[in-house]
């Protein structure tokens, strides 16, 4: 039975319409204009308790509406959602133990305050008792690798420091559905990588299901077995990673080494020629062709090495997405 | 049954408490800010330099004395019933600070409320310099209430400040519909200040304006604590009534806002 189910989720939000310059002040102060934006149209999927999914789409497509829906922050304009058995904008406290929702950018500790100060806020909101809640914070602190970071005000830490402290209080009641929100945004690689092994971890000790939003593909990669992908409010994929990178990518990255490399026109009846760095050379072969291809580049020409690759996701999706290829 | 009941209250005063230290927490972090603060309402000591240069006074029957105490306990009142909630609120919805709250099984005001009385306490030892300064320089205005009295002060404080604290929830939830209730708050301000006796007693108004004063919700948060504190005359009945007809029409109206704004909430900036 799926924890998250959304079916023909909507959400049309209105807008001022206002034109810049003294005019266009007062003519929408006489005469207000507004127009509808369609954020999300129709969207339907499930989620199955303990998935990690990724939710990919351009800035605009449409994940944080469809999040801020499925957290019952904002009602849908249509379509029904269920989370946990609730339905999320009625915000029963039963829903609301299930659920959290970190935003990279948003923060839900007192700025001036150590850590420490919020958790104990957060155990005694969601009923964790003082010893409960110690043994759940040494737990995730030492998951997060936090330690005396916990005692110092949360203005004076780093921007990694402060999102696994975001991250420990997100998670201290324990909750079912992980909702993530870009949670990688702005920190730099080692803090990266070192909460999503958190997540990873997390969602392994403790069955989370997790539906998570970023631009790092790293994340994706890492992280998701299986992808939304949303683009003008539309979901139009819903399967593996795998299986978006065959649908999206219908060629294979060849990188050789050559001895001698020829002018790039040479390589014209080989695939489509994408980049030479000195002896390093790029081809995109069809898939189709790749094993051909290959036993025709080895024996024509002295190659030095050879590498295989599908080409990186963040490259295909963005390719998608300029080429207008999702409509 | 009862034994839900207890555990129900019990989450409710751990919350309690540990929502107040911990705002009181953060709020000294804030303590010269709220120094500042407390400073900037000496507008009844104004007021108070203003009526004792005044014949009126004396023809109304106001003793210096009486006329010192009513102003300096109208002080006291407006210290500890001060709300800000509409500014933070605003605030807070702008930046999407409000998302993480409404994510909590916590009714987001229970927060602001521990703020504005964390802030009182902070705010305390600052309003009781002030006076020490006043009674140094006024020594015929000491006086010491009855204990009674004081008790009885203290809890119509209180009730004043819950009352301008749901009177301006009700502005606040204005916040869903408008980005600007904060202006609504300010122009609010205006009969507040007139209607409330912090400009003048409510004995010093003409018998009409009086009446109609009294229709409003504005003297039980200011003159009638400050009488009571001052030892003065007061309809205790008529005072308590008040405030609990106005929290009886308010408080479902700030709910039923708080519903309907729900629905509109966009989560902005969040």
């Amino acid at each position: 039975m799926p924890i998250i189910s959304a079916r023909g989720l909507s959400k049309t939000y209105r807008v001022a319409d206002k034109q810049p310059g003294l005019g266009g002040t007062l003519r929408h102060f006489f005469a207000r204009r507004s127009r509808d934006v369609q954020a999300v149209s129709d969207v339907n999927f499930t989620i199955e308790p303990g998935e990690i999914v990724g939710f990919l789409g351009p800035n605009g497509a449409g994940k944080t509406t469809t999040l801020k829906m499925l957290t019952g922050l904002i009602h849908p304009s249509a379509g029904e959602v269920e989370v946990a058995g609730c339905v999320p904008f009625r915000r029963q406290a039963g829903f609301l133990r299930q659920i959290t929702l970190v935003m990279g950018q948003k923060q839900q500790l007192i700025w001036d305050l150590p850590p420490l100060d919020s958790l104990r806020v957060n155990a005694a909101v969601y009923g964790i008792d003082d010893s409960e809640a110690k043994r759940r914070i040494d737990e995730l602190a030492g998951m997060l690798d936090l330690g005396e970071e916990l005692t110092r005000p949360v203005r004076k830490l780093s921007l990694g420091q402060r999102m696994k402290a975001e991250l420990l209080a997100a998670l201290l009641h324990r909750p079912a559905v992980l909702f993530l929100d870009e949670p990688t945004l702005g920190l730099d690689v080692n803090a990266q990588a070192r909460v999503r092994e958190f997540l990873a971890d997390y969602n392994r000790r403790h069955g989370a299901t997790v539906l998570l939003t970023s631009h790092y593909m790293a994340d994706i990669t890492a992280l998701c077995r299986r992808v939304l992908l949303i683009h003008q409010g539309r979901l139009f994929y819903d399967g593996s990673l795998d299986g978006l990178t065959e649908r999206l990518a219908p060629h294979r990255e060849v990188r050789f080494e050559l001895r001698d490399p020829p002018p790039a026109a040479a390589f014209a009846s080989y695939g489509t020629f994408e980049s030479q760095d000195g002896q390093q050379l790029r081809l995109l072969v069809p898939r189709s062709e790749l094993t051909a291809t290959v036993g025709r580049l080895l024996a024509d020409f002295d190659v030095l090495d050879l590498e295989v690759s599908d080409p990186p996701i963040e490259e295909i999706i963005g390719r998608l997405f300029r080429q207008g290829a999702v409509s | 049954m009862r034994g839900s009941r207890r555990l129900r209250f019990a989450r409710g005063w751990r919350i309690a408490r540990v929502l107040l230290s911990t705002q009181y927490a953060y709020m000294l972090e804030y303590r010269a800010e709220i120094a500042l603060w407390a400073l900037s309402g000496v507008l009844p000591l104004i007021m108070l330099g203003v009526w004792s240069g005044s014949e009126a006074a004396g023809g109304l029957g106001l003793s210096p004395e009486r006329l010192s105490r009513y102003f300096l306990s109208a002080f006291v009142v407006r210290q500890f019933t001060i709300v800000w909630l509409v500014h933070v609120f605003e605030e807070d919805a702008l930046q999407g600070r409000l998302s993480p709250y409404l994510l909590q099984p916590l009714h987001p005001l229970w927060r602001y409320l521990a703020s504005h009385l964390s802030e009182q306490a902070t705010r305390l030892p600052f309003v009781v310099l002030i006076m020490a300064i006043f009674f140094l320089f006024q020594p015929a205005a000491f006086w010491l209430p009855s204990p009674g009295g004081f008790l009885l002060a203290v809890v119509a404080i209180h009730l004043a400040f819950l009352l301008r604290f749901l009177f301006q929830t009700v502005i606040t939830m204005l916040c869903f519909w408008t980005e600007r209730a904060a202006a609504l708050e300010r122009l609010l301000l205006i009969p507040y200040l007139f209607l409330s006796g912090l400009v003048a007693p409510l004995e010093a108004f003409p018998e009409g304006v009086r009446a109609f004063a009294l229709l409003t919700p504005f003297p039980a948060m200011l003159s009638f604590p400050a009488q009571l504190l001052a030892g003065e005359p007061v309809d205790l009945a008529g005072g308590l009534i008040t405030i609990g007809v106005w929290a009886a029409l308010l408080l479902p109206l700030a709910l039923w806002l708080w519903q309907a704004g729900l629905r509109r909430y966009s989560a902005m900036g969040a």
